[in-house]
């Protein structure tokens, strides 16, 4: 269980993020999603403790983050959005560190190591260096890393930011995969289809505030379900509509080409700010 | 438990330094070679100093410059990148590992570097044929002065907000001191105000301890509780700038 109330962070006259109100049940995969700048690393950042936060609380399963700094620690897991493995050390070095780092006696660490480089598929490059992997491996073993001291809740900070789509899909299985064991994930993305397909609820995060937040459905629905899209007429059109009926009657009265499609969340963010996620 | 989390950052830093063991012996093999050549060959060969030959004199020296200088960058350079560029440092603070045992373990192994650096040049210098006594206090003393500015590295590399300002600290406070710290020559023969400043700095009283035990005129207390007090007041602020770091 996540809670954040009012959670705040200034750099100098820059609020970073301001105000955020925020509860994650035990067991949901929650998507903070938000273009760039929106405030999704502050707040991870001020969740895992490597950042002060300006005012507000935030509580992991009932630990402060501000005053029970070891505790929450071992409640849990993070993956940063910027790669931060020991680049010197090996695949099994790195997650070696990481276990003794969390006082795993060295039986049960050696067998949870043996365990995730299965679990992430990196068994056969387990003795190489780091720096001689590609970014989907890095993922991963970072992903592994997180997971040594088995934790209760998983910060994953753009989790599939710069990898190809296949690989993409292979990260989302494995959060799916851990999140069925149990998992409370907290994930920030700027992709609106990992928000979608992946998430339980999304909360859509712009200039530091959280302007929206619920399923994907409930947030589409709250927009409207339906889009029509008109070029070539007289004029180039974008109108969101609550049932297919509507927008079909609608899309009925115009001429040129029209596009008659479901809403996602991209459309969300366009109706709730006037911007692209992506902008 | 800061036993065991000390010795977790430590082990990490030996799996490295064995790693690249080749590398780091044959790089500070070659500065000390050339300052052998330059000083105690080419510009030392026939100068007397306090009565004993140049290069006798100047190898103190050397250990005292290498062990601070190997210390200072193994620690320094390296927990600088890692705060700042590889962001590897995050790893250890959202570990629920103490800043004590952080500092202690990337000091001492900085302390090994240091110390291993120091065995080469004292092995160098018997190839050359400069006769010197070597006891426990003057590896007390080397491993003080390593300690010491292994401290120090982790100070500036957790203060110092760029990779370019790393290396000017290096320039101007790591590069005067190897030179002007009694390593090439006496301290005595600078103007008073000058002499007066390098009097107070570590380094000097590493050379000088140092020199006094190599030509076997025993330890000198004052300057080994100089270091000492050196090397606490540097642990101290280190264990506190990790401390603020969030
Ligand atoms: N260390 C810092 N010092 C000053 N300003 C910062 C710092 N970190 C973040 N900011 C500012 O806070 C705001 C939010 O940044 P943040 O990194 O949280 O955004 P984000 O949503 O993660 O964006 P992205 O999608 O690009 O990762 C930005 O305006 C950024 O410039
Ligand atoms: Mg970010």
């Amino acid at each position: 269980m996540i809670e954040l109330r009012q959670l705040t962070k200034h750099y100098g006259n820059i609020v970073a993020v301001d105000g955020l109100d925020l509860h994650i049940e035990k067991g949901e995969i929650f998507a903070l999603l938000g273009p760039n700048g929106a405030g999704k690393t502050t707040t991870i950042r001020m969740l895992t403790m490597l950042t002060k936060p300006t005012g507000g609380a935030a509580l992991i399963n009932g630990y402060d983050v501000m005053r029970d700094l070891d505790k929450v620690k071992k409640e849990i897991g993070v993956v940063p959005q910027h790669m931060n493995l020991d680049q010197e050390l090996t695949a099994r070095e790195n997650l070696e560190l990481h276990g003794r780092l969390h006082r795993i006696p060295a039986s049960r660490r050696q067998e949870r190591i043996e365990e995730l480089l299965d679990y992430v598929e990196l068994r056969e490059r387990a003795g190489d260096l780091v720096s001689k992997f590609s970014g989907g491996m890095k993922r991963r073993l970072m992903i592994a890393r997180a997971l040594m001291h088995n934790p209760k809740v998983l910060f994953l900070d753009e989790p599939t930011v710069g990898l190809d789509p296949q690989t993409r899909r292979k990260i989302w299985d494995l959060i799916r995969r851990m999140n069925n064991e149990g998992m409370t994930v907290l994930l920030t993305t700027h992709y609106i289809e990992e928000a979608e397909v992946l998430c339980h609820r999304v909360g859509i995060m712009d200039k530091g505030r959280l302007i929206a937040l619920g399923t994907p459905r409930e947030l589409k629905q709250k927009v409207g379900e339906v889009v029509v899209e008109s070029f070539g007429g007289k004029d180039t059109g974008y109108k969101l509509f609550p049932s297919r009926d509507r927008a079909l009657a609608y899309a009925g009265q115009l001429d040129g080409n029209v596009l008659i499609r479901e809403s996602n969340l991209e459309d969300v963010f366009v109706e709730l700010t006037g911007r692209k996620v992506g902008d | 438990m800061i036993e065991i989390d000390f010795y977790t950052v430590f082990w990490r830093e030996m799996v490295v330094f064995r790693r690249t063991f080749v590398k780091f012996f044959a790089s500070r093999l070659v500065s000390p070679l050339l300052y052998l050549v330059a000083f105690g060959w080419g510009l030392g060969r026939g100068i007397q100093m306090n009565g004993g030959n140049y290069l006798e004199f100047v190898v103190p020296g050397i250990i005292a410059l290498s062990a601070m200088n190997t210390s200072f960058n193994a620690v320094g350079v390296s927990l600088n990148m890692s705060r700042l560029y590889h962001k590897t440092l995050e790893e250890y603070l959202i570990a629920p590992i103490s800043a004590g045992a952080f500092v202690l373990g990337k000091v001492l192994a900085g302390t090994v570097r240091g110390l291993v650096a120091s065995l080469i040049i004292l092995a160098l210098a018997f190839v050359f044929g400069a006769h010197l006594a070597i006891n426990g206090w003057f590896f007390l003393v080397v491993i003080l002065t390593c300690f010491l500015f292994a401290a120090l590295g982790v100070v500036a590399a957790m203060t110092i907000n760029s990779h370019e300002d790393m290396a000017n600290f290096a320039t101007f406070v790591i590069l005067p001191m190897s030179f002007l710290c009694g390593t090439f020559f006496s301290p005595d023969r600078l103007p008073g105000a000058v002499a007066y400043i390098i009097e107070v700095l570590p380094l000097t009283h590493s050379s000088h301890a140092l020199r006094a035990l190599a030509r076997g005129d025993g330890l000198l207390p004052v300057s080994l509780a100089v270091l000492a007090g050196y090397a606490a007041v540097l642990f101290v602020a280190g264990v506190m700038v990790v401390k603020r770091v969030r």
